[in-house]
């Protein structure tokens, strides 16, 4: 099994006390399938992704992730990780905005010691960016830019692709494309694709769909 | 109107260092500024009050047509010819700094104020017995009694003067029977030429010493005012992150229904009261500045122009007003970007706070080409303007212009490194680099400027001190100087050190005006000890054999500037002129100077007294002789003085002129220092979208951090780097432009390199001292404030 999480919580301080986002969370992701994780504002589906990252930890429960359990991993560990094994989708694109679209698409590739200049120059073809590698973030439009940071990720050929509604800042046809995009490349590469959205519509196109209400699987 | 008030105020209360930085940022400003305008205000207000010690600056006068002292005989018969004129005395008592005022009370016109003189018991005191010498209590407390008359102090006296009668400084200036000039009493006066020889003169409109210091003063004001500008880039950094962080709310207030106007109103009426808040701060640290550096200002005043200034300082209402106005005009001036843009919020417009970054980049071109043209401009200035004007003009220009070429060179360098650089990483790394520079770039600016002012002052005081070190070690050559309480007592000496010593050489030395001013005549016996290491700039062949026959003369450096004299010309004296045959350096005098033959100063001046003797003797007897001198002859203390001992306190002097100059450097390195310290804090805020997907892609918290700190120490030392060129550059104007017009000596500048290299290790210091809370609170940052940047929802 390529990611596990086991009767994970997760609580956070607020003004009117503490605050149970995930609670008890059992899922599990194998290689080459994918994973729509649905559910309402608050629910709990970006905690839950930037745990399965390594970006944070679980208050309890076991997080594992190809084969090492974050939850007890120190920061080198997870960060090392994060470069060689997960590649993450965000809403906000947060392309790197000092380097130019070229420079963003060989970046977690480089820094992983894995650029490979054909297959990046091969993304940047499929995603339609041969045009535009001399650009740089701020030149770009959403959809352009959202390209990018799916061409970042897969340039890299992470066995786990975590994407967090990738297509929530874009119109319907732009996000369909990007989507069929991003399902093709995964598909390709052989990763898991787990990906958290609020539209039923684009989770129906996924293997598997899991609701969270309330920090609990439904 | 209350509640926007409040919303904007509330900002402040949730970001209580900003608004720290803000009020600190502006009261340093202030505080460097109104210390040393505080100082500038004392310093001329001695000089007024030391040119009005009788109100005689307010009198017309009767002088002597040649400058000279004028006879008492013919004071005596303008008096019968029912002239109201009044005798006055003045000069430098020797081998003190007094300037010494002899008065006659008796006929001294109506409109002079004469501070001791307030009732008849004080006329009686003033005219009793051996006489009386007034002093402001400052200047009584530092002198030595020996041959003077009682001692009467008086604080509305000005420092460093003492007044006396008339015949009583007669006496202690060996000007017996003769008056420095005669005051006029307004009013009418015998309608009958004067005597041949004596001319009227109205009042002067202002005081030579005044006229003389201008320069220093406006050395202190550019200081001050580079301190004060680098406090308002503290202040404009603040104040753009502020704006930065309330955009958003900004943009809700006017889609609530406050109008622009009433918006701006509301921003200006905040931004006045944290000025003067900050300001009132301000004024109190810069009295506590002023009070600190005056007695180094006075050292400073004292060493190189001769002029007295009080060592206390006294509250002007003028003073601190000014100073507040400095601190509401200085915050005006640094939130002016602020304000055009919240006058130009779109009210729809998405906020971005980095588009206050990209927009900065765009206009830091422009900004470079204006800085490449002030550059030019002071070239020009520099290779060919005259004077004080074109020398200050220049440096302002070659500094601002500098300043603003810093940033556009920074981002080429950056992007060149990013070009060259290999590894995703360090490209990263440059690129990131770039983007920081426009945020920073203020904040780098005034690093640049203090540095370079680090530089030039520093090299020119390193340049000064060596060349007049080595001047020393030439001027002083004799190992013992003497000074006998009379002239018998000096002939008496004579004999006795004649078979003890290698040789004994009268220094006779006689007050006269030259060209105008007052200035000294120096008598020097023709002997190889003089031959040998009188450092001479120009000079005619034999000019030691010339000057021994009596066919011409040597002036100092500054004279033969300030009157643009070449060899040959003549020099008006007493008994006629003569040439000049060559020039010496005489650093740290502010009067002119010339130098004879004995024979020749006592054709001339036949009452000069001979009193002043330096002793050429083994270096290891001169202890022994000193010695034995003191023990034979009874004399009292300093009237024996041995050449280290002079030397020490020559270099003594030395330091404390420039005591005030390194105080400033210092202070405004610190600044300079805060100013990166706002501008990282405020960058630090801004810079995690751009830090946090680098994380996300598996670096860690540790590891950003350390290239942070690393960034700000490559633009710290990049910064450097372009000061060393601009603070030579600087140093070189300040030595071979500014220094000859103000003070009338060239010196050669001198390249230190162990200086430079501390410079630079203090100036990477105070950057990472000032990245480290940035870089600290990076590395400890908690993963859910940088998930924040990713995650619109739990």
């Amino acid at each position: 099994m390529l990611l596990t999480l086991t009767d994970v919580t997760k609580t956070y301080a607020t003004g009117e006390g503490p605050l149970t986002v995930l609670d008890g969370i059992d899922l599990a992701l194998q290689a080459g399938t994918s994973l729509a994780l649905t559910g309402e504002s608050g629910s709990g589906k970006s905690t839950l992704l930037h745990l399965a990252a390594g970006l944070d930890l679980a208050d309890a429960g076991r997080v594992e992730l190809a084969g090492v359990n974050l939850t007890t991993a120190g920061d080198p560990v997870r960060a090392g990780l994060r470069r060689g094994t997960v590649g993450m989708v965000f809403q906000q694109f947060n392309l790197i905005p000092s380097l130019d679209v070229a420079a963003n698409l060989a970046f977690q590739a480089r820094l992983a010691g894995r650029h490979d200049p054909a297959w990046t120059a091969r993304l940047a073809q499929v995603l339609g960016l041969c045009t535009l590698m001399g650009r740089y973030p701020e030149q770009l439009s959403g959809g352009q830019q959202q390209r990018v940071a799916i061409g970042r990720t897969l340039a890299a050929r992470p066995q786990l692709v975590l994407a967090d509604e990738p297509t929530g800042n874009l119109d319907e046809a732009t996000g369909d494309a990007v989507l069929d995009l991003m399902l093709r490349l995964v598909a390709d590469t052989g990763a898991a694709l787990l990906m958290v959205t609020h539209s039923p519509r684009l989770a129906a196109r996924l293997d598997r769909r899991v609701t969270l209400s309330a920090g609990r699987i439904t | 109107m209350r509640a926007g008030l409040s919303a904007l105020l509330s900002h402040w209360l949730r970001h209580p260092v900003q608004l720290a930085m803000l009020m600190l940022g502006l009261a340093l400003a202030t505080a460097l500024w109104s210390g040393v305008q505080a100082i500038n205000a004392e310093a001329r207000a001695s000089y007024d009050s030391a040119a009005a010690v009788l109100g005689q600056n307010r009198m017309e006068r009767i002088v002597s047509q040649d400058g000279g002292p004028v006879a008492q005989d013919l004071y005596v018969a303008l008096r019968r010819d029912g002239w109201k004129v009044s005798p006055v005395v003045e000069g430098r008592l020797p081998a003190t700094d007094l300037r010494l005022l002899g008065i006659d009370p008796l006929t001294l016109p109506a409109g002079a104020t004469s501070v001791p003189l307030r009732g008849g018991a004080d006329l009686a005191d003033f005219l009793s017995g051996g006489g009386r010498l007034y002093l402001n209590p400052e200047t009584a407390a530092g002198l030595r009694p020996d041959g003077l008359p009682a001692l009467r102090t008086d604080p509305g006296l000005p420092p460093g003067t003492g007044l006396t009668d008339v015949g009583v400084a007669q006496r202690l200036l060996g000007m017996e029977g003769r008056l420095s000039y005669l005051l006029v009493s307004p009013g009418a006066q015998p309608d009958r030429p004067l005597p041949q020889g004596l001319v009227r003169r109205a009042p002067d409109d202002g005081t030579d010493i005044a006229r003389l210091t201008d320069s220093f003063h406006l050395n202190l004001t550019a200081f001050g005012f580079l301190a004060f500008a680098v406090g308002l880039f503290i202040v404009n950094s603040a104040i753009g992150l502020a704006f930065e962080q309330r955009r958003a709310m900004l943009r809700t207030l006017r889609a609530l229904g406050l109008s622009a106007r009433t918006l701006m109103g509301l921003v200006l009426l905040e931004l006045l009261v944290l000025a003067l808040a900050a300001g009132m701060t301000g004024i109190g640290l810069g009295y506590l500045v002023a009070a600190a550096l005056l007695p180094d200002v006075a050292a400073t005043l004292r060493g190189l122009y001769g002029a007295e200034v009080t060592g206390t300082l006294s509250l002007r209402p003028g003073w601190w007003l000014a100073g507040l106005g400095m601190a509401m005009a200085g915050t005006l001036l640094a939130a002016g970007q602020s304000l055009w843009r919240l006058w130009h919020l779109p009210l729809l417009a998405p906020a971005q706070p980095r588009a206050w970054a990209r927009a900065s980049a765009r206009s830091l071109w422009r900004q470079g080409v204006a800085g490449a043209a002030l550059l030019g401009l002071a070239a020009g200035l520099l290779a060919f303007g005259t004077g004080l004007g074109a020398g200050f003009g220049g440096l302002a220009a070659l500094l601002i212009g500098a300043a603003l070429c810093l940033p556009p060179v920074l981002i080429l360098v950056t992007g060149l490194g990013g070009r060259m650089a290999r590894g995703a990483l360090v490209q990263w790394f440059w690129a990131d680099t770039r983007q920081q520079v426009p945020g920073l770039s203020l904040a780098l600016m005034a690093l640049l400027l203090a540095l370079a002012a680090n530089i030039g002052v520093g090299t020119m005081v390193s340049s000064f001190r060596q060349t007049f070190v080595g001047w020393l070690d030439q001027r002083l050559a004799s190992e013992l100087y003497v000074t006998a309480r009379s002239a018998q007592e000096a002939r008496r000496l004579e004999a006795w050190l004649a078979p003890r010593t290698d040789a004994v050489l009268p220094i006779l030395s006689a007050g006269t005006p030259l060209f105008g001013r007052p200035g000294e005549v120096y008598g020097i016996t023709d002997h190889p000890t003089y031959r040998d290491n009188w450092p001479l700039l120009a000079a005619l062949p034999d000019v030691w054999g010339r000057i021994a026959a009596g066919q011409g003369l040597m002036v100092n450096e500054q004279l033969y500037r300030a009157e643009a004299l070449a060899l040959g010309d003549a020099v008006d004296l007493p008994g006629g002129p003569l040439p000049v045959v060559g020039v010496y350096s005489d650093y740290g005098n502010p009067r002119p100077q010339v130098l004879m033959a004995p024979e020749a100063l006592m054709a001339r001046f036949p009452d000069t007294p001979r009193l002043r003797f330096g002793l050429r003797v083994d270096p290891d007897r001169a202890g022994a002789l000193a010695a034995a001198l003191v023990a034979d002859f009874g004399l009292p203390d300093g009237a024996v003085v041995d050449q280290a001992t002079l030397k020490a306190l020559s270099l003594q002097v030395f330091e404390r002129t420039f005591a005030v100059t390194a105080a400033l450097n210092v202070l405004t390195l610190g600044i300079a220092g805060l100013a990166m310290v706002a501008s990282l804090l405020t960058l630090s805020g801004l810079r995690l979208p751009q830090v946090a997907p680098v994380w996300a892609m598996g670096l860690t918290r540790r590891r950003l951090a350390l290239l942070d700190f690393a960034r700000t120490l490559l633009l710290a030392a990049l910064t450097a780097m372009a000061a060393l060129p601009l603070g030579l550059v600087l140093a070189w104007v300040l030595l071979a432009v500014v220094n000859v017009a103000a003070f009338g000596w060239r010196l050669p500048m001198q390249v230190f390199a162990g200086d430079l290299a501390r410079l630079g290790g203090i100036a990477l210091l105070a950057a990472g001292v000032a990245g480290l809370v940035p870089v600290l609170r990076l590395a400890r940052i908690a993963p859910a404030a940088l998930l924040r940047v990713f995650a619109n929802e739990r």
